[in-house]
């Protein structure tokens, strides 16, 4: 579904991604872990199509097409969704006119008709249920005023809305308490199905216990530098990154 | 400045003179004389002048706009004019200067609620209009007052007596129809001592040139409670000056809407004067596109203590818009305990739009909570893509992020028929594909 080789991006004249190279299937959930700084937000702004990031070598396939030839809307409309580290407060527009709006953008880019209004509030309804949100936040500004934790079930409600193909969540543990994390975990884990590929981004393994990965990838400085299974995120809550960002600098 | 269009203005006055109303009145012909010597020293204003550093109204000296000698109710689409009236108002309608009776919608209206002519008003002597007209604003203020207090054709009382609290809003709706005509109407508005009323002046004219010269004097008495709504939406080649003055009493509520649409260059004043515990809210919206330059300046002038004043404009500018916006606060030594907001925020589209702003404090008091800000910028990028990321494509984006922009003021009007006739006016002005009229 996806496909990353050599992935080399620039911001200005510094390289923030180093030749990252990487396969997720469908069905497949992949980990990114790896120190602040490290470059894992880069890689998630370049999946979605943020502009300011200069691609400066190698290629991103998804679906087989060429990602990077996308407009970001486009790429969301494809399915490629990209749930925040730091979700945009977007006063005067409302939750539930925006998801509208997406899910209407994308039904019509695959040639559907509008979404019927009642089956759109039954559709909302349910998944502000799943995600244990007031109805009230539909009715809000999106993220005006939301807490931290707040905003991150806002993301994790779109993409319950959205049902994209590829979920790309750029740390959405951090700034929840247990409760919320466990809410979204189940959130992200209703949508586990055998046609979507998930990349999750994180900095702590805690994410990790409540939604398992089938592969763990270590990014540092720019580069993958490890990639294993499940056991590889316990490996590193006990040995922290430093001796796989000693392995980059050598 | 005196030039030369002031002198052929000045020279035609005395054979206009008999037309206007209230030739019997002297206390009125007093009035004119003095106003038409204050124009014919100064002329209108210019921009060396402080309140007009922004604002070069030199446009209007190439050509002679004239009075039109009767309402010419004839030019009126009746089915265009019914679009622009509010269902659910009392309305009255002014036709290139002059109150038009045919076109009124008064029914149910209570006896004790005045509505009528000003000019009628004057045949009739009424003392209201001796005791009020000229009194919130003095024809020194600046040259389109002058020109007013000189020119004036007719224009509307109304009176609402203590007490009572009006049910429908009442509607002024003022029309242009002819080319290169000059519209000048005094309006006097009474709201007395805990009377309640909704008021809505319409500026709106066919697809000319014309010049729109209107002064609005309003009284809000004791503990009364009035929400004035003005509607610019003057034609594309129009020019509007407008002033609308308040005086409020002792615990007095007055709550201006300002929607400045229209006019090549429209200029729009608000002054209050706040007397004890009052309180006032000033809220603008100005659209610029194309060549447009729309002016509002407001003075809230803080007379006596406790006195709260809200005041909140915004301004989206396109293309070669220009916006000004000049908001004067002024706390006399005695207002202590003032509490007063001032916000001016500019939204600019393009990189030829502009937008002057110039908030002033004058604060002579010394317990007192006063604040301002002012922002002048663009669309935030952050935002933008961020809607993208959900699907919205860039061009819609930017319209559902200026539209809730201008939206914000749009929402404060409780009236909603009249919510929808502004809402519908920005969608107009903005088209906004991919937002929807149903806005959540
Ligand atoms: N817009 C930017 N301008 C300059 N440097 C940037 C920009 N965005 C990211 N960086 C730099 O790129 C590196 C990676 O940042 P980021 O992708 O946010 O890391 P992570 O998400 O792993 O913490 C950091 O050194 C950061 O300072
Ligand atoms: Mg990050």
């Amino acid at each position: 579904m996806l496909s990353i080789k050599d992935l080399t991006v620039n911001v200005g004249d510094k390289q923030i991604l180093k030749g990252i190279n990487l396969e997720i299937k469908a069905g497949e959930i992949h980990a990114i872990m790896g120190p602040n700084g490290s470059g894992k937000s880069t890689l998630s702004h370049v999946l979605s199509g943020k502009a300011g990031y200069e691609v400066t070598g190698g290629s991103v396939m998804y679906q087989g097409k060429d990602l990077l030839d996308m407009a970001p809307e486009i790429r969301a409309r494809e399915g490629v969704f990209l749930a925040f580290q730091y979700p945009v407060e977007i006063p005067g527009v409302s939750n539930i006119y925006l998801l509208k709006a997406a899910l209407n953008a994308i039904r019509k880019h695959h040639g559907l008709s509008e979404v019927d209004a009642m089956d759109f509030l039954t559709l909302v309804k349910h998944k502000v249920k799943l995600l244990e949100m007031d109805e009230k936040f539909l009715y809000r500004a999106v993220n005006e005023g939301f807490s931290g934790g707040e905003k991150k079930r806002n993301e994790i409600l779109q993409m319950a809305i959205l049902e994209p193909k590829l979920c790309i969540l750029d740390e959405t543990d951090s700034g929840l308490d247990i409760d919320a994390l466990k809410v979204v975990a189940e959130g992200v884990n209703s949508l586990r199905s055998e046609n979507r590929g998930f990349l999750m981004i994180t900095h702590y393994q805690r994410l990790l216990d409540y939604i398992k990965p089938d592969y763990v990838h270590v990014l540092a400085n720019g580069k993958i530098v490890k990639s294993g299974g499940a056991e590889l995120a316990l490996e590193l809550e006990e040995k922290g990154y430093g001796w796989l960002e000693g392995q980059v600098a050598a | 400045m005196n030039t030369a269009i002031t002198s052929r203005y000045v020279a035609e006055y005395d054979a206009l003179a008999p037309t206007l109303p209230g030739q019997s009145l002297l206390w009125l012909q007093q009035l004119r004389r003095n106003a038409l010597a204050k124009f014919s020293a100064n002329g209108f204003p210019s921009p060396r002048e402080e309140e007009w550093r922004y604002t070069n109204v030199s446009a209007i000296e190439k050509k002679l706009f004239t009075p039109s000698l009767n309402q010419l109710s004839n030019q009126v689409d009746a089915n265009w004019l019914k679009t622009q009236q509010l269902a659910d108002a009392w309305s009255v309608v002014l036709i290139n200067g002059y109150f038009s009776i045919e076109y009124s919608q008064l029914e149910g209206l209570p006896e004790s609620i005045v509505i009528m002519s000003i000019a009628d008003a004057l045949v009739k002597k009424s003392p209201l209009v001796e005791s009020y007209a000229g009194q919130a604003v003095n024809h020194q203020e600046h040259g389109f007052v002058a020109f007013n207090t000189a020119y004036f054709t007719d224009g509307v009382l109304v009176h609402v007596p203590a007490k009572q609290v009006l049910t429908k809003p009442i509607q002024l709706l003022h029309i242009v129809t002819q080319a290169d005509a000059m519209a000048t109407t005094r309006t006097v508005i009474l709201v007395d001592e805990l009377a309640e009323a909704q008021v809505i002046e319409t500026f709106v004219g066919l697809d000319n040139s014309y010049l729109t010269d209107a002064v609005t004097e309003v009284f809000v008495g004791k503990a009364a409670y009035l929400t004035l709504t003005k509607m610019q939406i003057e034609s594309e080649k129009a020019y509007h000056f407008g002033g609308t003055y308040v005086r409020q009493a002792k615990d007095a509520r007055f709550t201006h809407h300002n929607f400045a649409f229209g006019g090549l260059l429209a200029r729009c004043d608000i002054h209050t004067d706040l007397d004890q515990a009052s309180e006032c809210e000033l809220n603008g919206l100005y659209l610029g596109v194309k060549r447009q330059h729309i002016d509002n300046h407001t003075r809230i002038n803080h007379l006596k203590p406790h006195a709260i004043s809200r005041e909140m404009y915004k301004g989206v500018l396109d293309d070669r818009a220009k916006g000004v916006f000049q908001g004067r606060v002024i706390v006399a030594e005695d207002a202590q305990k003032t509490d007063s907001q001032m916000n001016n925020r500019n939204l600019l589209l393009s990189d030829d739009a502009e937008a002057d702003t110039k908030p002033q404090l004058e604060i002579y008091a010394d317990d007192v909570k006063c604040g301002h800000g002012v922002t002048v910028g663009q669309l935030d990028e952050k935002s933008i893509f961020y809607l993208q990321s959900r699907c919205v494509d860039e061009e819609t984006a930017r319209n559902m992020l200026t539209f809730a922009f201008a939206n914000e003021m749009v929402d404060k009007i409780k009236i909603k028929s009249l919510h929808d006739k502004v809402l519908e006016q920005v969608l107009v002005r903005f088209p906004q594909e991919g937002v929807e009229k149903d806005w959540l």
